[in-house]
């Protein structure tokens, strides 16, 4: 049962910090290697707002969610933009700009230990047996809800269906009056702030640290490889795959081992099936 | 720059002299021997010098030795990115691979650093490509994301299993005999390795090489295996950067997870745009300006990379071709606006 629960709330976490990284990949082709950088800087803005300015929890945690998306829209719009198309100059200039967010955060003073968001709610409950604490429940509620009014956002309003063009025909979507750059900005900022959003509901768990900073851009990106880059269903199930898999190898082998499942499980995804379980590339293709 | 656009437009002509000593007839005067050696020789010769120049202070000695290690993992970096199509943000890994490996070698079968750099050299290389073949039919981002991964892990399990010495690190390796000699080694491997690689890429496989990264399926349609020479491609890089480990090693005496830290992913690609990348010349010159305004910048700890990470965006948004070839430009053409 441990096994079981605790499987889903790893599961959702680590949806939860995949979905911005798909997001921006599927439409715009970008791999946003600042995606850590953002979700690390989102919780320290938070905590900026709450203990220095003094506002309340939900204040900072929207304002903050705000900058971010402003931060990406502005990254997207003054750096990434003048590299779109050329990989490997995106990759590195993504990298610096992450390596840059992350490292002079740790050089402000940012360390392990200190920096706290609290729970939004104390205290834990049992659920069939095994004893949760809330922060953990509200992960798996707001990470689903999060998903659920995502999928609504980009199938039911014009913005998220010109994305949703974007993503699979950007020609296509350029006749149709779809400005590929502006969504690529949108794209952007959105991913961004789902980075911010992921950072609120998980930060609570531990400390603000640069190095959840990394983790979290591996484990996004390992989720979005074994799912298949740009494919949202394909990260969701990635996500249990790598969830489940991680608790179970933490409970038979120890915690060490946690960080190689998710290479292994990548390794195995690229020899088994390159594009990954749901990728939309032809095979070997755009990948291989 | 600053004339009026529309009616002008500025254009590029060879220089004479650049003509002339193209071909064989460069042997004709000694003008163009010297044209064609000079940049050459400048390199060279700033090299071997600044051992000797620097001996006075011996802090800034080592910095030489620094930046040759630093050198070599840059010039894989580039010959993989810009000839290969591989872009490895991993370069920590092919350093702790070769540092781990030498000290290995030194430390339980006794052999001298003379010996353990060449043979670290060659098994790290092996290690390295054999651990990279599942990833090689990957492209462009999808091997860099996972190269990233790779000393990341490979430092996590050295933690976790405590093996090696586990966060300590293996202590008490050999140093080089005397200084002299740990530079002198250094600065001939860089330079052994920059025209070896010139030379390399000219030839026959260089062309293949330059083939799989602007177009595998072509490639694989004149039924030559791509992963073969991908993999050719790794075994060269990490050669290279196992050498370097395997040198920081018996320079600090110490082998260590530091050896896989992000200072050796990201100041060779740092030193690779600014240089000028797929000149493999242009890395070597990003390092010179690079290290040593990282060691300039020691006092401030991780500011460093904060500060390269800048530069580099800042170079490869607007400078992208980076010094190396904006100075070869100038060397061999002049430029003037003409009338349209």
């Amino acid at each position: 049962m441990d096994i079981i629960i605790y499987g889903i709330i790893n599961s959702v976490s680590l949806a939860l910090m995949a979905v911005g990284f798909t997001l921006v990949y599927g439409v715009s082709r970008l791999p946003n290697f600042a995606h850590g950088a953002l979700y690390i800087l989102t919780g320290y803005l938070t905590w900026i707002l709450m203990n220095r300015v003094g506002l309340n929890y939900v204040f900072s945690a929207i304002i903050a969610l705000g900058l971010i998306g402003l931060i990406g829209a502005a990254m997207y719009q003054l750096v990434l933009i003048r590299v779109r198309g050329m990989p490997i100059s995106e990759i590195i200039a993504s990298y610096a700009i992450g390596l840059a967010i992350l490292e002079g955060l740790r050089w402000g003073g940012l360390k392990g230990g200190t920096f706290r968001l609290p729970p939004f709610v104390e205290g834990s409950v049992t659920v069939l047996g095994v004893s949760v604490d809330f922060q953990r429940i509200f992960v798996v509620i707001l990470g689903a809800t999060l998903m659920g009014a995502l999928w609504l956002f980009v199938n039911n309003t014009k913005l998220g269906l010109a994305l949703k063009g974007m993503a699979q025909d950007e020609r296509a979507a350029l006749t149709l009056g779809i400005d590929s750059d502006r969504m690529a900005v949108t794209a952007t900022a959105i991913g961004s702030m789902l980075a911010g959003a992921a950072a609120i509901i998980l930060l609570p768990l531990g400390s603000i640290a640069v190095e959840s900073g990394y983790h979290v851009l591996i484990m996004a990106v390992a989720v979005c490889i074994v799912g298949g880059l740009g494919s949202w269903t394909g990260a969701v199930l990635a996500a249990f795959i790598i969830g489940f898999a991680q608790i179970l190898s933490v409970v038979y082998f120890g915690a060490h081992y946690q960080a190689v499942v998710a290479l292994l499980a990548i390794v195995i995804t690229l020899i088994c099936r390159p594009s990954g379980l749901f990728g939309r590339q032809k095979e070997l293709e755009e990948r291989v | 720059m600053s004339s009026s656009k529309g009616d002008r437009r500025k254009e590029r002509i060879d220089r004479g002299i650049k003509v002339r000593s193209d071909s064989v007839y460069a042997i004709s005067s000694w003008k163009e021997i010297t044209y064609l050696i000079a940049p050459r020789l400048v390199l060279i010769l700033g090299l071997a010098l600044a051992p000797l120049v620097l001996s006075a202070a011996p802090y800034w000695q080592r910095v030489v030795s620094i930046i040759c290690v630093y050198s070599l993992l840059a010039m894989g970096f580039d010959f993989l990115a810009n000839y290969v199509g591989l872009v490895s943000l991993g370069g920590g890994f092919y350093v702790g691979i070769g540092a781990y490996a030498a000290a290995l070698l030194n430390t339980h079968f006794g052999l001298p650093p003379m010996i353990t750099i060449p043979m670290a050299t060659l098994l790290g290389a092996i290690i390295c490509t054999v651990l990279f073949l599942p990833c090689l039919p990957l492209r462009g981002v999808y091997f860099a994301i996972v190269s990233l991964m790779y000393p990341l892990i490979a430092a996590r399990i050295v933690e976790a299993l405590d093996i090696f010495g586990g966060t300590d690190g293996i202590l008490g390796v050999d140093g080089f005999s005397n200084v002299w000699i740990e530079q002198y080694f250094l600065v001939l491997c860089v330079l052994v390795m920059v025209f070896a690689l010139r030379r390399l890429v000219e030839e026959d496989i260089g062309l293949v090489f330059r083939g799989v990264k602007d177009n595998d399926q072509a490639v694989k349609a004149s039924g030559i295996n791509i992963n073969q020479y991908k993999a050719f491609g790794v075994f060269i890089a990490s050669a290279l950067g196992c050498l370097g480990g395997a040198c920081l090693t018996h320079m600090y005496m110490w082998a260590g997870l530091s050896q896989f830290a992000l200072d050796f992913s990201i100041i060779p690609i740092a030193a690779t745009v600014v240089g000028g990348g797929g000149t493999l010349v242009g890395p070597v010159l990003g390092c010179l300006i690079l290290v040593p305004v990282s060691e300039l910048l020691r006092d401030f700890g991780s500011l460093r990379i904060a500060v390269y990470s800048i530069v580099l965006t800042g170079f490869i948004v607007f400078k992208s071709e980076g010094i190396m070839i904006y100075a070869a430009r100038k060397y061999e053409q002049f430029e003037r606006w003409v009338e349209i």
